[in-house]
């Protein structure tokens, strides 16, 4: 779903609209750096983590400073020390990490993450828990997390959809979580349903 | 060579045909085949050839080159099938390759305009240009669908298809130029070239047929890059659509 977002893929049918624009409007390269994605398995290029961070300016033919990639580092919690590791050399929750500074670095206006902590140990879910949280604040950057985790949408997410099969069955503010007024909800809040 | 000579070299069929019946590896009707299709094609093209420089009229020659094109085409099309309108882009990288080696053989005198010189150097540049077309899609393939993640990534990050497809489109030339290279590194060392000791079997000075080999191995070189490198250029839009995104690879 979110990749409908970011514009990798085009939608069937229905209409996708980004600060009351339709997708189509937006210039491919433009859509993908307003709306930025981190995807679930990190992907990353060969090299080190410079050079991943280095990647969306490289993209646009400019270069990102030693001095800025460590402060991306920075904000995601990673020590200055990983900046000329190779990125085979990091673990799960660290290459989501620079997976999402990467993101980052294109400075989006919406932050689209795709079950990134689904692989994830629970102490390294904890740490991309707190780090979203600073991002939203730190970069005020809209987030769309999409996520299994319902501890994770009652705690860190503001608003929530319930999507089931396609479709959307609840959504309000996080609070309704608590209770929610459909019976397809209140079965997927009880763990009943999937 | 006479063809009772000829008759005599199916001594050479019938050893393969021997191991693989005694060794079971079931090739004895493919050895067959490719024996009787041999024969029949290249006796084919033999009296083809004659009757073509006999006629010495260029008309001739250039139904003999468009022949050994669309055979060509043929080939490599079968090979490209993940890539839209894979035909016309073969046909315009090998014509464009032709194009190149005659204009500059005939242009600077190097070779005549003869068919008994164009005809058998359009053979060898056609035929390499089809091999080295398909080891170059076949790589293509592959890489495409091997790093298609990292594609994916590259666009989400706001790179063209050209930067997304970039690195597949880089090692699948490369690969597909290195046997050439490497085979002309050992040329005379390992093997003696199949022009030049033919030309040596026909009582040619062998300095001459050396000669003409070398020009032949430049030849290819150029074949090789231009081929791969024409037709990757060619071929990387399609696997996108307006919208900059990557299509499905459809299946052959």
């Amino acid at each position: 779903m979110l990749k409908l977002c970011n514009g990798l893929i085009s939608p069937t049918s229905g209409d996708i609209y980004i600060h009351d624009r339709p997708i189509e409007q937006f210039d491919p390269v433009e859509l993908r750096r307003t709306v930025g994605i981190a995807l679930q398995h990190a992907p990353m290029i060969k090299g080190t983590v410079y050079d991943n961070l280095a990647l969306p300016l490289k993209l646009a033919g400019k270069k990102l400073s030693k001095a800025k990639a460590l402060s991306y580092l920075q904000d995601v919690g990673l020590d200055e020390s990983f900046l000329d590791n190779d990125i085979k050399d990091l673990s799960g929750g660290q290459r989501q990490k620079v997976s999402i500074a990467r993101t980052l670095v294109n400075r989006p206006a919406i932050l689209l993450l795709d079950e990134i902590t689904a692989s994830l140990d629970p102490q390294s879910t904890k740490e991309i828990e707190h780090l979203i949280e600073y991002i939203n604040e730190t970069y005020q950057v809209t987030i769309i997390w999409i996520t299994h985790h319902l501890e994770q949408a009652k705690t860190i997410g503001h608003y929530t959809w319930i999507i089931m099969e396609g479709e959307i069955v609840e959504t309000g503010e996080s609070s309704f979580l608590a209770s929610p007024k459909t019976e397809k909800a209140r079965q997927f809040v009880k763990g009943g349903l999937t | 060579m006479s063809f009772t000579a000829l008759a005599m070299t199916l001594i050479f069929v019938l050893i393969p045909l021997a191991l693989s019946k005694t060794l079971k590896l079931g090739l004895e009707k493919d050895t067959l085949i490719a024996t009787i299709r041999s024969i029949i094609q290249l006796l084919i093209i033999g009296y083809l050839l004659q009757f073509v420089f006999d006629a010495e009229h260029a008309v001739y020659m250039l139904l003999m080159i468009l022949l050994m094109i669309i055979a060509a085409v043929e080939n490599v099309r079968k090979k490209g099938f993940f890539i839209e309108g894979i035909t016309w882009k073969v046909a315009l990288t090998l014509v464009m390759i032709e194009l190149l080696t005659q204009g500059i053989l005939i242009g600077l005198n190097i070779t005549p305009p003869t068919p008994q010189y164009v005809i058998p150097i359009s053979g060898m540049v056609i035929g390499n240009a089809m091999v080295l077309s398909i080891l170059f899609l076949n790589r293509f393939l592959a890489e495409v669908e091997a790093h298609e993640e990292q594609s994916e990534l590259i666009l989400s990050l706001g790179g063209t298809p050209k930067q997304a497809i970039h690195s597949q489109l880089i090692s699948s030339i490369r690969a597909s130029m290195i046997p050439t290279i490497e085979s002309q590194k050992t040329m005379g060392l390992v093997q003696l070239p199949g022009m030049m000791s033919g030309q040596i079997i026909a009582g040619a000075d062998p300095l001459q047929a050396v000669l003409f080999q070398l020009l032949v191995v430049f030849l290819l070189l150029t074949t090789a890059a231009m081929s791969s490198v024409m037709l990757g250029f060619l071929a990387y839009p399609t696997l996108f659509n307006e919208r900059m995104q990557l299509k499905t690879i459809r299946k052959a």
